[in-house]
């Protein structure tokens, strides 16, 4: 089957006004008759629920955190892109547009990247209203800088607290519809799958994090904004807590599941410091603004202090090899040249696993005070995990999974192949193509939540007038009785194995072989191990206590299985696209010179899969991507 | 390094609550104190018992739901650091240490060292926002800041609402959180508008749910992990008096 993708006609530019005036719109008395269970509380959530709401919807919300405020949008440090040429160096709607569709390596859909990018701007202006401090000039206006993968200053911060203050900005617009009691909001709730009706999404059932109990939530559209799949990896920069249930249980109810192997590796974390380790932390791309990146030349140096090994000793590989983008080269490329200098044995720290990220010139050019103003928060953090000092010796990083690019497909509409369900920021798959450019996150969750699917939501309803069904309706009665079973089973296993311990196999497999490079060999032997070791969690796992209480351990052996089983789909998907292209690298499709070699005649669609059942392989869709307006060139960067 | 932990347990809310005694054995100076958690947890399930319930996510110091009292001292009293970026580098071998959850009647104990800390939530809920709807806002660079009130909004939006200041207070009140919300929003032009309101609707959430009086102790600010100035607190001490001359 071909997929479409529902890209209005029309010159690019003119698609989105084009395809806001066809839409439907639904009467605003009409609205309060149409309920939208919104689950997920980060950028795209929350922005989503308050503005839904605003509109007169009766939304209810659900998080797994104690409070909508937690969400893992809150760590994102760097900043936030948007097309406003504020710096006057520039800047455009089309030059963003490009950068995100370029850096994205010809893989995302035309018409959504460019939405995004028409977006941007409101999106900041909204911000600035709702109070978010955004860093100023002295003059009083917005201040910018760059980010990786582009030439011009767009990017926006709140400090290195950018993430958490467009959290905290939508989450007082969500708390003030709350307190007027437009939004229910449902905290410490994990929902555990979806009911489909007729074909409709019609409801969630969930679980109540603290009584255990099982309920239904009846809709007349569910949306996912339950973010990224990185965890998978188990070692990662996303929170403990972020998971694939949601989209993954949605995937088995029929949502096909787009392009899982393009999964974004970080070039600047802290490296593993050893077998205990929980997550990664990230150092953000802004870093690279100032940071110099380099390793020891020869490999005898790589023990030695650093004030002892001279300047001409030093390979600034980043520089060298990138003349043009240097240490703002993107993140697939500079993670790829970090570890290919690791793998060459320069690397430094323990286990040869890292390189350094030196901000010795920039001190000497600005001025301490001046680095501290930038970067004070990023050196404590740095300080406070790893005991060191960078402001006198060099921080050492390590590249780490840090955002997963696939997702649930979604049309235009940002809706999912099922009618009714929605899927908003980093769940669904849809702008960043195979690789995502820094500060292009915040700026897609918070244009799907504010600014697309108002919209979109509307012309559903009113062209699809959705039947209701109540949680009384026999199929939800069902579901809840399926994950009643599921979490017994999980209890009465007591096995000798933890979840932890199975997950963090699952996730060593896995940056092993289908990390940032991939054989077809490696893949193979991925795909014949995990359904073994998915097999050993089912026979083996281990969770005490019971279900009718707080139970962690229940909590996250439920994620962990999602786990297993999603695990094979990215290496399948890896597996199949025999190109390389963004985060996915295969290492038989390379240059001569070690970049990636893409294969536009055979692979510039989207892969999407549809479930089959337990016991059967799953089948791929292709929706084709078609270029109207750019042309698809070599991504380059030199 | 080997530790001896003493770890408050409690069902649930109704049931009481005792000490339990945990051996952390060989535990690396590069730990954090979690991750030094989480292994003792990967041991008590390998005995078939219930694992030591704790509140975390992000393990960044960022998402504010990491929430012990160590050694009598929420998040541990290393300055501006939350549980999570503790490290067990500060710890020495042969040490015991004493992990409660935060106490506060505002704070109801979930289980073991999870609170519900709720309230905080009704509190912002009550008026820690702009009233503005999507769509509509001006352009960002229409209203010029200047960079010091910027930068002292910045500085009490820093709040993580971890809830650290209550547990601190010996009157378990929440005047910090409080005070960091309504300053960044009633410094800004943008938030201007709703000034006496804010004030006046977050203190009475905050009377209703049950937190104490301030009497300006500063151990609020000695425990916050983002350094949350006590000045805050005067501001919204001037922010409430004023609104509450001129009346509603
Ligand atoms: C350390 C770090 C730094 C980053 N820095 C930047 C940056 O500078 N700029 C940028 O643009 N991007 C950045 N990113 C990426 C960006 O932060 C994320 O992609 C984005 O915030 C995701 O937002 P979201 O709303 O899609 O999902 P999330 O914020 O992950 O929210 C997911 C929500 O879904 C809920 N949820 C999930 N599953 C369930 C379930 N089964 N039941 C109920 N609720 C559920 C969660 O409780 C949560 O509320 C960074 C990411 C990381 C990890």
């Amino acid at each position: 089957m071909t997929l479409d993708g529902k890209s209005p006609s029309g010159p690019l530019a003119a698609k989105w006004d084009k395809h806001k005036f066809d839409l439907k719109l639904v009467n605003p008395a009409n609205k309060r008759k149409f309920e939208v269970l919104v689950v997920g509380s980060g950028l795209a959530g929350a922005s989503a629920a308050a503005s839904l709401a605003e509109l007169g919807y009766k939304v209810k919300c659900f998080c797994f955190q104690d409070s909508p405020r937690r969400a893992h949008s809150i760590a994102a440090q760097g900043g936030i892109n948007a097309a406003k040429n504020y710096p006057n160096d520039g800047d455009s709607v089309y030059r963003l547009f490009y950068d995100t569709i370029k850096g994205g390596d010809f893989r995302a859909r035309e018409a959504n990247v460019y939405r995004l990018a028409q977006v941007s701007g409101s999106i900041i202006d909204q911000c600035v209203a709702q109070g978010v401090p955004f860093a100023r000039e002295y003059g009083g206006l917005l201040a910018n800088r760059s980010f990786g993968g582009a030439q011009v200053s767009r990017t926006f911060y709140a400090r290195g607290q950018t993430g958490q203050q467009l959290l905290l900005g939508a989450y007082q617009a969500l708390s003030r519809q709350i307190g007027l009691g437009t939004v229910q909001m449902f905290p410490r709730t994990e929902m555990l799958d979806l009911v489909v009706i007729d074909g409709q999404a019609k409801g969630i059932v969930v679980r109540d994090l603290v009584t255990g109990e099982i309920s239904s939530h009846a809709g007349d559209a569910v949306v996912l904004a339950t973010g990224g799949y990185g965890n998978v990896f188990f070692l990662s920069t996303n929170a403990k807590g972020c998971n694939v249930t949601a989209t993954w249980r949605a995937y088995k109810k029929g949502a096909f599941f787009a392009n899982p192997c393009y999964t974004q590796i970080h070039p600047t974390c802290i490296p593993v410091s050893g077998e205990h380790q929980s997550k990664l932390t990230l150092m953000s791309e802004s870093l690279r603004n100032d940071g110099r990146v380099w390793a020891p030349k020869r490999k005898e140096d790589c023990a030695q202090p650093v004030s002892s090994i001279p300047e001409s000793e030093r390979d600034y590989f980043l520089e060298r090899k990138y003349p043009s983008f240097g240490n703002l080269a993107p993140r697939d490329i500079s993670s790829r040249s970090a570890k290919e200098v690791c793998d060459e044995g320069r690397g430094v720290g323990p286990g040869g696993l890292g390189v350094y990220l030196d901000f010795a010139d920039a001190i000497k050019r600005l001025g301490l005070n001046v680095v501290r103003e930038r970067y004070g928060n990023l050196f404590d953090m740095y300080e406070k995990i790893t005991g060191e000092n960078a402001y006198e010796r060099p921080m050492r990083i390590y590249p780490a999974v840090h955002y997963t690019m696939g997702g649930t497909w979604v049309d235009y509409n940002l809706m999912s192949t099922l009618p009714g369900l929605f899927v908003l920021g980093e769940a669904n798959f849809s702008d960043h193509g195979a690789n995502r450019l820094g500060a292009s996150a915040l700026m897609q969750g918070l244009a799907d939540g504010y600014f697309v699917l108002p919209y979109t939501i509307g012309n559903y309803f009113a062209s699809t007038k959705p039947v209701k069904a109540p949680t009384s309706h026999p199929e939800f009665k069902k579901v809840e009785e399926n994950i009643r079973l599921f979490t017994t089973k999980l209890l009465s296993i007591k096995g000798k194995r933890t979840p932890t311990s199975l997950h963090r196999e699952l996730g060593k497999l896995l940056w092993e072989k289908c990390g940032m490079a991939r054989t077809e060999a490696g893949l193979k032997e991925a795909l014949r191990r995990i359904p073994e070791l998915r097999d050993e969690f089912w026979k083996n796992v281990n969770v005490t206590a019971e279900n009718g209480e707080l139970n962690q351990a229940l909590e996250y052996a439920g994620r962990v299985a999602d786990f297993m089983e999603f695990a094979e789909l990215l290496c399948l998907d890896a597996l199949q696209r025999r190109e390389s292209c963004g985060g996915h690298f295969r290492e038989e499709f390379q240059t001569p010179d070690g970049e990636a070699r893409r294969d536009d005649e055979n692979f510039s669609f989207v892969a999407a899969w549809e479930y089959q059942g337990s016991d059967k392989a799953p089948v791929m869709h292709q929706e084709p991507l078609v270029y109207e307006e750019v042309h698809m060139s070599t991504r380059s960067y030199k | 390094m080997n530790l001896t932990l003493k770890v408050w347990r409690q069902k649930n809310g109704q049931a009481p609550g005792h000490f339990e005694t945990h051996q952390a054995k060989a535990v690396i100076e590069d730990m954090s104190f979690l991750e030094m958690l989480d292994v003792v947890n990967e041991g008590i399930l390998d005995r078939g018992q219930e694992p030591i319930a704790f509140d975390s996510d992000c393990r960044e110091g960022i998402c504010g739901m990491c929430s012990l009292v160590i050694n009598g001292i929420p998040h541990g009293g290393h300055q501006g650091t939350a549980t999570c970026q503790l490290h067990m580098r500060h710890f020495k071998d042969g040490e015991t240490i004493t992990i409660e959850p935060w106490r506060a009647k505002a704070f109801p104990i979930v289980r073991d060292l999870v609170t519900n800390r709720g309230a905080f939530d009704r509190i912002i809920q009550a008026g820690g926002f702009v009233s503005v709807n999507t769509g509509g806002a001006p352009d960002g660079n229409a209203l010029p800041v200047s960079k010091t009130v910027a930068d002292t909004s910045m500085d009490a939006a820093a709040c993580i609402g971890c809830g650290a200041c209550v547990a601190a207070c010996k009157n378990a009140s929440a005047m910090l959180f409080v005070a960091a919300k309504a300053s960044q929003l009633n410094l800004l032009p943008q938030g201007k508008a709703e000034k006496d309101r804010r004030a006046l609707s977050m203190v009475e959430q905050m009377d209703a749910e049950g937190f104490g009086n301030c009497t300006v102790t500063g151990s609020c600010e000695a425990v916050c992990p983002k350094e949350i100035s006590l000045d805050f607190i005067t501001r919204l001490n001037r922010d409430f008096g004023i609104a509450a001359v001129k009346g509603r």
